[in-house]
């Protein structure tokens, strides 16, 4: 829709005048959760609704995940980051219908990103887990990723190899695993989004995302969803120019689960 | 009133930032000799009572499934602390 809008024409705040025309999109519901010290959820919604989905907000203390077809778990420091990131939310009761949905053979598409990736790991529906970066800074700027597999319910909208550029910010950034899980992740494909150029926190294998064995868990620490409307967005793109703040590379990750899941219908 | 201590420790090849911070400190106030610090958690879990070997026993087992990640922890220590 807003490709068209020249920079001047931005508008400060989202619009949302103009309807979905898909009405098959917007019925795929997909849940954002919001924990204490969730930062992320508004900005998780908003990319579901400007994919043409409906958003749904879960509250971590509901066991109700309200009939939707897909969960994002959003980033931010949930609980301050206390223990250890995620830990805390990994426990909440909305979780426990996350994981049980995510494991059964519906196979509900769960998205984590950032400290919703940590709260994954600590669940164990991924594995590994996210230290300090090694440099032992925050870092906050806009990264080239490549998208390793396309396979799973998150990045079927993109092709295999292809780059995109998305915000990175955080200081828990840096995945870990042991020598096996690396080498099954890598043997597997599992390994779905990669850092391009300077890894920016000493991830192992310059790992930014991965999945689960069946692909419908997908986590990864930097921000497709700060990535998805031309004038909020990076000032590149990992497919040519873009306007200033024109980096709308992240929509694909909403679109991709909102076709599949109206494909499979 | 009783209390167990549980101690949990990055495992040695992950990267302790804190550690590193605080080392590079050391020297700064005059002390030289210390090549490398690790810092790890001290949780203290008070019972009513006595320490038994069931609350030990329900003590480790918050220290595996809370206390601790075992992707990049170690549980190096769960005792009654003695007063």
């Amino acid at each position: 829709m807003a490709e068209s809008l020249a920079p001047t024409e931005v508008p400060l705040v989202g619009d949302f005048s103009q309807p979905t025309t898909d009405s098959a999109l917007s019925g795929v519901r997909v849940g954002v959760i919001t924990f204490p010290g969730t930062l992320d959820d508004r900005d998780a919604a908003r990319a579901v609704t400007l994919a043409g989905g409906t958003a749904v907000p879960l509250w971590h203390d509901s066991t109700d995940l309200q009939d939707v077809d897909a969960v994002v778990v959003p980033g931010g420091f949930s609980y301050g980051d206390y223990l250890r990131a995620g830990a805390i939310a990994a426990k909440a009761p909305i979780m426990e219908k996350v994981i049980e949905a995510a494991n059964s053979d519906a196979a509900l598409p769960v998205l984590g990103i950032c400290n919703g990736f940590q709260v994954l790991t600590e669940t164990h529906l991924l594995p590994g887990s996210m230290i300090k970066n090694d440099h032992r800074k925050f870092i906050c700027r806009d990264q080239v990723l490549r998208i390793d597999n396309n396979e799973t319910a998150w990045t079927s909208d993109f092709e295999k190899g292809q780059e995109i550029v998305v915000p990175l910010k955080n200081q828990d950034g840096q995945y870990v695993a042991d020598a096996e899980t690396l080498e099954e992740l890598e043997a597997e494909g599992r390994v779905v989004f990669r850092y391009v150029g300077v890894n920016p926190n000493g991830s192992r294998n310059d790992i930014a995302g991965i999945a689960n064995k069946r692909g419908n868990v997908v986590g990864l620490m930097p921000h497709p969803e700060h990535a998805v409307e031309p004038g909020f967005g990076p000032d590149s793109s990992g497919s040519g120019d873009v306007a200033l703040r024109g980096g709308a590379d992240g929509l694909g990750v909403f679109t991709s689960v909102l076709n599949k899941l109206v494909s499979a219908r | 009133m009783a209390r167990i201590v549980v101690d949990v420790m990055l495992k040695p090849e992950i990267l302790d930032p804190q550690g590193k911070a605080i080392a590079n400190e050391l020297p700064r106030i005059g002390l030289k000799n210390f090549t490398d610090v690790r810092q790890g958690k001290r949780f203290e879990l008070t019972v009513d009572g006595e320490v038994t070997e069931e609350l030990l026993a329900q003590a480790r087992e918050a220290a595996a499934e809370l206390l601790s990640n075992p992707v990049i922890e170690d549980v190096i220590n769960v005792e009654a602390l003695e007063d």
